[in-house]
C-alpha cells in the first residue's frame, strides 16, 4: 500500500500563547482554553498516516479540533507546529514548507475539498459547468471543448443532470449543490480529498445517497479520503480507521468497526452508548 | 497431523472495562485454538462464554485484552494479530480473512449482487467479472433470480444470511470467521451451507466457526474447542487496573 | 504675484518618480506600478493618469498628439492638448499620427502602425482586469504574481456558455510576455493586437488608481481566449455578410463608428480614427489627380 499523507504532531493555537498552554488543556481539563493567557489550543499533537485508496473518519463534537486539523492540510489555516508530508507521483512534498505557489498548486491540482456549505466550495456567480471549468483552468487545460466534455461527464458521474450544467448553483436542492461541489472537486482526478461534515444538513434520504456516491468514488479511483464528522453513522458507513478527538487532542484511534464496538476512551465509549 | 496450523491462539482473553460505570465485564478468558487450511474449527459452550469475542477479536473489532493471536499471512510471515498495525489488519481483511457474522451491514442504495461483489471489487477486481461470480454465489445460495438487482433492505432474515454468506465466501478467504452462520436458516438451506462448507474446506479454505445447533458442528468440524464462561467477578475498576 | 510656472506643470520630483516608476513598468512587462499619482488640476477620470506620464516624458522640440476615440478634436483631447500646449512650452503638436513623437489616446490606438521612435501613452480607468473576479487587492496581487488567471477565463467560459461567443467589446484581458494579465484600457477588441510586438513603447496610467504599466516594445501581448475558441477582432459585416467600409474614406479595413443620419435615419459607419481618415481621403485624391 502506498502512503499518500503522513502527518505528526500537528498543532494549531491562536494567539501568543504561553508555556503551559499544551500542558494545561485537552480533554483532561475538559477546555481547550488555557487557563494562564487564554490562548485557545485548537489541536496539538495530532498524528497519522493515511494510505492510497483509504478513507480516515476524524470524528469529534464541535470545538474538538477536527476541523482545524483539516483546515492546516488544506492550507486554510497556518498550523503553530508539526509535520505533514504529502506522497504525490514519486514526490514528498513537505506541506508547511511550501511556498504559497507550490501549496495552491496542491490545493488546485492534487487536493480536493468538499465543504459542509456549498457556498464555501462553489462560486455561486457562476454556472454549475463554470464551477468545474475554474478547476480545470487552474490546471491548465485551456480547450473549451474539453472542459465541456469533462464537466459532462463528471456531473453525470455525480448524478446531476448534464442538461443543467449551465444553471447557476442556487437553482439547485441542497444535495444537487452537494453533489456539483464534489464534482468539482473531482475534477482533476486529486489523489486526496477531504470532505468537512459534507452530509450535515441534509435529509436523511440525500444523507444516504451522498455517502454512497463519495463510497463508489473511493471504490472506483482509488481516491484517499479524510472524512471530518460529528456523526458515527457517517463514520461507521465510510471509514476504514477513525481518529476521536476531543478538546483539540486525539483521545482514540482505531479501526472503525473496533472503535464503535470496542471503544476504549470514557468519552468514545459515551459517544458510542449514546448513539445506539 | 504435521502441519502447521494458519492461525494460533494462545491465552486470549477480552474484557470490557466501562469508564463510567467503573465496571470490567469479562468476555473471553485463557482461549487457545488452532485453526489448519482446509479444516473446520468449531467453538462451543454455553452464552457468555465469549465466542463471538474469540472470532471479533481476531478479525480485531475487539481489541484483545491479552494472548498471541499467531497468523501466517499468504506472504509466510507470522503476524500477531492482536498487534498488527491497523493498515495491515485493513490489508488481511481485504485479502485473506473474511467474517460472516449474524448481521447484514450493507450501503442504502446497493443492489445485493453489488453487495455480495464488494470484496471483490475491493480486491481490484473488475466490476462486471466480481458481478458475474457474485451471481454465481447467489444461484448457489439458492437465492431467488428476481432478488439479486435489488437491496437487502426488505430481506428476510433468511434471505439476509444468504446474502452475508455470499459475501463471505465469494472472494475465497485463506482464513474464514463464521458466527452462527446458520442462524435462520431452514434445513434446507442449512445443508446447502453444509456443503459449500465441505466445498472450502476442499479448496484449502481455514475456517473458525460458532454454530448454534450440535449437530452441524458433528457434521463439519474437524476440530473443537469448548470455552468455559468467564468467573465473574464484579471487581472495581480501581483493583483491576 | 506670479509664480514662474514648472515646466510640464509637475514639479521635478514628481516627473522623476514618474520616469523611475515608467523604466520598472517596462522592466516588468505587464506589471502595474504603483506611483504616487498627483492632484492635476482637473477631475480625476479625465486622463489624469495619461496626462502626468505625457508630462514627465515629453520635452521641448518634441511633438505631440492626442487622441480621444479616434478623434483629435473631441472635448476631452482639445482639453489635455491646450493644457500641455500651455505647461510645456516649446513643445508642439499635430494631428497627424506619423509626425507625432508622443501619442497620448484615450480608448483607441491609431490604425497607423507606429514606429521604434515613437511612444504611445494610453489613458486607464481601471487597471486591474482581475478586479472582476476578486474584491480583494491584496488577493489580487497573489494571483497576479502567480499568474493564476483562471477566473478570467471562466468568465471566458461563461461568456461562451451564453452567447456562444466571447462577448468582450473593450478592455480585453490580455497576456504580456507570458506572465501578466492587463487590463488594455477600453481599447476595442480591434487594438489589441497592435499591443503584440508593437515597434513603439506603450505606456499606460491610471490616475485614480495610481498604478502605471506597459506593453515595451516586441514584447508579446496575446489575448486570454481558449485553444478551440480563439480570440476575435470585430468583423463589422453587414447583412450579406460582406464587410463594411467607411462612408466617407471608403476604407475597409479599420475599426468604423456607427452614426445615424440625421437626416435619412439610416446606420452610417465611418472611421474611428480620424487621421486615418483624412490620409485615405487624401490618398484617395491624389489618385484621382493622378488617374482622374
Amino acid at each position: 500500500m502506498d502512503r499518500v499523507l503522513k502527518v505528526r504532531n500537528l498543532s494549531k493555537r491562536y494567539s501568543k500563547g504561553c508555556p503551559v498552554c499544551y500542558l494545561k488543556t485537552g480533554p483532561d481539563f475538559d477546555s481547550n482554553i488555557c487557563p494562564d493567557c487564554g490562548s485557545v489550543v485548537a489541536a496539538h499533537d495530532v498524528s497519522f498516516d493515511l494510505y492510497a485508496g483509504e478513507i480516515l473518519g476524524i470524528m469529534g463534537e464541535s470545538g474538538s479540533g477536527k476541523s482545524t486539523a483539516v483546515k492546516c492540510l488544506y492550507f486554510d489555516q497556518e498550523p503553530t507546529g508539526g509535520t505533514a508530508t504529502f506522497y504525490d507521483q514519486g514526490e514528498a512534498f513537505k506541506l508547511f514548507e511550501l511556498n504559497k505557489a507550490e501549496q495552491r498548486r496542491l490545493v488546485n491540482q492534487r487536493f480536493g475539498m468538499v465543504y459542509q456549505n456549498p457556498h464555501q466550495g462553489l462560486n455561486f456567480e457562476i454556472s454549475a459547468g463554470g464551477n468545474i471549468a475554474e478547476r480545470l483552468l487552474m490546471s491548465d487545460v485551456d480547450n473549451y471543448d474539453r472542459i465541456r466534455q469533462r464537466a459532462v461527464s463528471l456531473l453525470t458521474r455525480t448524478e446531476v443532470l448534464p442538461e443543467r450544467m449551465d444553471e447557476m448553483p442556487k437553482n439547485f436542492s441542497g444535495g444537487m449543490q452537494q453533489r456539483v461541489q464534489i464534482a468539482k472537486s473531482l475534477a482533476t482526478n486529486p489523489p486526496l480529498l477531504f470532505l468537512d461534515e459534507v452530509t450535515t444538513g441534509l435529509d436523511l434520504s440525500v444523507q444516504a445517497a451522498i455517502l454512497d456516491l463519495i463510497l463508489e468514488i473511493q471504490q472506483q479511483s482509488h481516491t484517499a479520503m479524510i472524512v471530518v464528522t460529528h456523526d458515527l453513522g457517517v463514520i461507521r458507513l465510510l471509514a476504514d480507521r477513525t481518529l476521536v478527538m476531543k478538546y483539540g487532542r486525539v483521545i482514540e484511534t482505531g479501526l472503525t468497526d473496533q472503535i464503535l464496538e470496542d471503544p476504549q476512551h470514557a468519552y468514545t465509549q459515551r459517544l458510542v452508548a449514546s448513539a445506539l | 497431523m504435521t502441519e502447521q496450523a494458519i492461525l494460533r491462539v494462545e491465552g486470549y482473553c477480552k474484557q470490557f472495562v466501562l469508564h463510567e460505570q467503573l465496571k470490567v465485564i469479562p468476555s473471553s478468558h485463557n482461549v487457545d485454538l488452532e485453526v489448519f487450511s482446509g479444516s473446520l474449527t468449531a467453538l462451543v459452550g454455553p452464552t457468555g462464554a465469549g465466542k463471538s469475542s474469540v472470532l471479533k477479536g481476531i478479525y480485531r473489532t475487539y481489541l484483545p485484552s491479552a494472548g498471541c493471536l499467531n497468523y501466517t499471512a499468504a506472504d509466510g510471515r507470522d503476524i500477531d494479530l492482536a498487534k498488527a498495525d491497523e493498515h495491515r489488519i485493513l490489508q488481511l481483511r481485504r485479502d485473506e480473512i473474511a467474517f460472516v457474522t449474524q448481521f447484514l451491514r450493507f450501503l442504502p442504495r446497493q443492489a445485493t449482487e453489488d453487495v455480495v461483489a464488494q470484496p471483490l471489487v475491493q480486491r481490484g477486481r473488475p466490476l462486471e467479472e466480481a458481478r458475474a461470480l457474485a451471481r454465481d454465489m447467489l444461484a448457489a445460495m439458492n437465492m431467488p433470480r428476481r432478488l439479486w438487482g435489488i437491496s437487502p433492505a426488505t430481506f428476510s432474515g433468511g434471505e439476509r444470511q444468504r446474502v452475508n454468506l455470499a459475501r463471505g465466501l465469494v472472494a475465497k478467504p485463506r482464513l474464514l470467521l463464521l458466527d452462527e452462520p446458520t442462524a435462520s436458516l431452514d434445513l434446507k438451506t442449512s445443508d446447502l451451507v453444509v456443503g459449500l462448507i465441505e466445498k472450502l474446506k476442499q479448496e484449502g479454505v481455514a475456517m473458525l466457526a460458532i454454530f448454534h445447533q450440535p449437530e452441524l458442528v458433528k457434521r463439519v468440524a474437524d476440530r473443537v474447542v469448548e470455552l468455559k464462561p468467564p468467573i465473574m467477578t464484579d471487581s472495581p475498576l480501581e483493583e483491576i487496573a | 504675484m506670479i509664480l514662474a510656472q514648472q515646466f510640464g506643470f509637475l514639479d521635478e520630483y514628481a516627473k522623476k518618480e514618474i520616469r523611475r516608476t515608467s523604466l520598472k513598468a517596462v522592466a516588468i512587462p505587464g506589471y502595474q506600478v504603483p506611483y504616487s499619482s498627483r492632484e492635476m488640476p482637473m477631475g480625476r477620470g479625465f486622463g489624469t493618469g495619461g496626462l502626468q506620464l505625457t508630462l514627465a516624458l515629453i520635452g521641448a522640440g518634441e511633438v505631440l498628439k492626442v487622441i480621444d476615440q479616434g478623434s483629435d478634436d473631441s472635448v476631452n483631447a482639445v482639453n489635455l492638448r491646450s493644457f500641455i500646449e500651455m505647461t510645456c512650452p516649446g513643445v508642439g503638436t499635430t494631428r497627424v499620427t506619423g509626425e507625432a513623437d508622443l501619442i497620448q489616446s484615450r480608448h483607441r490606438i491609431p490604425e497607423k502602425p507606429l514606429r521604434e521612435d515613437q511612444l504611445l501613452v494610453l489613458q486607464v480607468p481601471y487597471p486591474d482586469p482581475l478586479v472582476v473576479v476578486e474584491a480583494s487587492e491584496e488577493k489580487r496581487k497573489q494571483l497576479h504574481g502567480e499568474a493564476d488567471y483562471s477566473r478570467l477565463l471562466v468568465k471566458l467560459y461563461e461568456d461562451i456558455v451564453k452567447f456562444d461567443e466571447i462577448t468582450i467589446s473593450h478592455r480585453y484581458p490580455t497576456r504580456i510576455n507570458d506572465h501578466y494579465v492587463i487590463d488594455p484600457s477600453p481599447i476595442p477588441r480591434w487594438d489589441v493586437p497592435k499591443l503584440h510586438m508593437s515597434k513603439a513603447l506603450v505606456l499606460l496610467g491610471a490616475g485614480r488608481e495610481k498604478k502605471i504599466y506597459a506593453v515595451p516594445p516586441y514584447t508579446k501581448a496575446e489575448p486570454l481566449a481558449f485553444e478551440d475558441k480563439p480570440f476575435r477582432v470585430e468583423a463589422f459585416l453587414d447583412e450579406q455578410g460582406r464587410r463594411r467600409a467607411c462612408a466617407r474614406c471608403g476604407c475597409d479595413n479599420s475599426f468604423l463608428d456607427e452614426y445615424v443620419d440625421s437626416n435619412s435615419g439610416e446606420q452610417v459607419y465611418r472611421c474611428s480614427d480620424a487621421d486615418w481618415c483624412d490620409e485615405q481621403l487624401a490618398r484617395q485624391t491624389a489618385a484621382e489627380v493622378i488617374y482622374g
